[in-house]
Parts: structure tokens; sequence; C-alpha cells
């Protein structure tokens, strides 16, 4: 799977305005300013994955759902663990200390950043495609990179062997926050997501 | 030293020498061992049947990665009736309300490899299965422990 110039291009205007949709809707939801960039948009095989997130044992914070539809896709969020307390803590209006796991209330609230951005990134999908995308609930996983990309991977490595990342950068927090937006298409849905923009070759 | 396995890789080593594996999720980490080589066999696989997937890399399989790990210890010494099997992985990174079938991948996983040990004949001594967290293994060559690591549930050697 090897993206054109032109089916980059079409990814990362989905990309902007996915997140540009992501920053509006989070700000309201959470009564508090929010932005969000894509900052790189890239195709790796799945076994880079892991490496990408700073390797297979770093610890982050990790956000699962499934798009169901005519062009099904799996989405994995990823948040290096100092990032994901910056962004909880932000939400929840609490400082985590670096020892300090995140509780209860800042692993829903982050739950809940997965299914605002993930909804405004299949809109803006939606929108270009003019195909829709029913997206599941949201499940989270704190723990070692690799193990929370597997479980995912195994479910795409059944067909298909590469992984489209969509960098996300939130600002306007204390600090820049760093999530790793990965969309995992099904067999045959990237080629139908293209096809539907209008690019595919 | 440290020989790294990576997702959908396998390798074997030497005594002195460790094999690692990072990050074990629904993934399942298959231990091989002979202690009169003093020689270890370490598969990370992914999926339990190379069936159901994109065929290609032998080791990303349960059902293809154990034959190739046995015919790559075979030729470096080991002897096939010798071989003792530690397994660790297998868990459920993830639950879901409505726990769909694809998601138990991990135990999936860990039933195959368990099917494919007892198809070769191979003993299965130790399991590290299940659970909702990640591990990192490292298969000691000469002693032929299996040390386990996890974030917030400490480590052992079974």
């Amino acid at each position: 799977m090897y993206l054109s110039e032109f089916e980059f291009e079409a990814l990362k205007r989905i990309g902007a305005e996915g997140a540009s949709n992501g920053a509006k809707a989070l700000s309201l939801m959470m009564e508090k300013t929010v932005g969000m960039g894509v900052s790189l948009i890239k195709v790796l095989p799945l076994t880079e994955v892991a490496e990408a997130m700073g390797g297979a044992e770093t610890v982050v914070a990790g956000i699962f759902l499934t798009a169901g539809g005519p062009a099904p896709c799996n989405i994995l969020f990823i948040f290096p663990i100092e990032s994901a307390k910056t962004l909880a803590g932000h939400l929840v209006e609490y400082s985590y200390a670096y020892d300090e796991e995140i509780d209860f209330m800042g692993k829903s609230a982050l739950s809940e950043v997965g299914n605002v951005v993930s909804g405004a990134y299949l809109k803006s999908l939606s929108d270009f495609t003019e195909m829709e995308f029913i997206p599941s609930v949201p499940a989270l996983a704190i723990d070692m990179a690799g193990a929370v990309l597997d479980a995912v991977l195994a479910r795409v490595g059944m067909t298909d062997d590469m992984a489209v990342l969509m960098e996300t950068v939130f600002s306007e927090i204390e600090q820049n926050v760093i999530g790793h937006f990965f969309l995992l298409p099904e067999a045959g849905s990237l080629d139908k997501i293209l096809e539907a923009i209008g690019v595919k070759e | 030293m440290i020989i790294k396995v990576g997702m959908a890789d396998l390798n074997i080593a030497k005594a002195p020498d460790i094999l690692q594996t990072c990050g074990l999720g629904s993934c399942v980490g298959i231990c091989l061992w002979d202690s009169s080589a003093k020689l270890a066999g370490m598969a990370h696989i992914m999926l339990p049947c190379s069936s159901i997937g994109k065929r290609g890399n032998e080791a990303k399989f349960a059902d293809t990665a154990l034959p190739l790990l046995i015919e790559k210890m075979k030729k470096s010494g080991a002897d096939e009736h010798r071989l003792i099997a530690k397994i660790a992985g297998g868990s459920q990174m993830f639950s879901f309300s409505s726990s769909s079938d694809v998601m138990k991948i991990g135990e999936r996983n860990t039933e195959a490899v368990k099917q494919c040990l007892k198809n070769a004949r191979i003993r299965l001594i130790a399991e590290d299965t299940g659970g909702s967290y990640g591990r990192t293994i490292e298969l000691n060559a000469e002693t032929g422990s299996l040390y386990i690591r996890t974030v917030s549930l400490g480590e052992k050697y079974i």
C-alpha cells in the first residue's frame, strides 16, 4: 500500500478538517479552548508502529475504537504517558504527579477525547467520501506500547500490513500534547475511501 | 548479550545469551529450550492460524512459527525430543461491553499455541497467560528460566 502525492493531499485535507472539527467539539465539550492540528501524515508498516512510539516497552495510553460502514476502519489513538497526563489533567483540572497513575476521572476524560476527536475525523472523512462511518464505544488501555498495539494490529494484520498515521498536536494547553492517531483500514477500505474522494489513480 | 525478538519475529540463542521480546499484549511469546545443548528459541506470534491472514511472514502465526523455530534450533544442534516450552502473553488489552470475538484474539492465540505444541509433542512446563496487561519477557539460554516484567504488576520468573 503506497500512496501517490494526490492521495496524500486528500488525506491531509481530511486530517486538517477533522482536526479543526475536533478542536471545536473538544473545546465546547470541555468548556476550555483546545487547539488541534495534524503535524504529520505517514503510511508505515505495522511492525514499525511500536518503534514510532518510542519502543515496545514505552508506557502509553491507547484508545481504541472501530468504525463500521461500507469501508470499515479501526482507530487507535496513542498518547505518550506524559502527554496523556497533561491532557487528562487539563480536562479534569488536576495535576498528575510524575509517578502518579491516571485515575478513573482522568481515564474517562481521555476516552471522551478519543470519542470526540475520532468522531470529528470520521465526520470529515464522511464529508469527503459521502460514506457513513459508525464509531463504536472507545476502549482505553494504559500499558506498554507494544501490548496496546498488538491486539489492534492482530485485527488489521489479518488482511493488511500498513497503517495510516496522522500525528495530531493538541495545543493551547499548558504545554503542547502530541497524540498519534492511527487509521487502520480493513481490507479494501482504503481503496474504497480513496476512490470515493475521486483521487484513486 | 541480549538478542531482541520483534513482533512477528523469531530467533535462537546459545548460552550465555538471552532472548528478549518487549510488550507482548494479545501476542504470545513461545519459548523453547534444550537443556543439554543450552540452546533457546523464541517466537513472538500475533495470530493463531496462517489460514486467516496474508501469507509471507511465517513468524506471525502460531501454526507456522513453531515448526520454523524448531527447525532453526535443530540446525543449531538442538534435539527435538529434549525441547521444553514456556509461554507468556495472550492478554486482552481492551475490554468492550459487547465482547466481540475478534478482540479475544489473546485467548485464541494461547489456545492455538498450546495445540501446536501438543501436535509437535513438546511439553509445556510453565505459562503466564491471560489478564489485561502487557508483558516483556526474557529467556535465559543457560538456565531456561523465563523472566516476565509488567508495568504495574511487578516481575517474576517461571
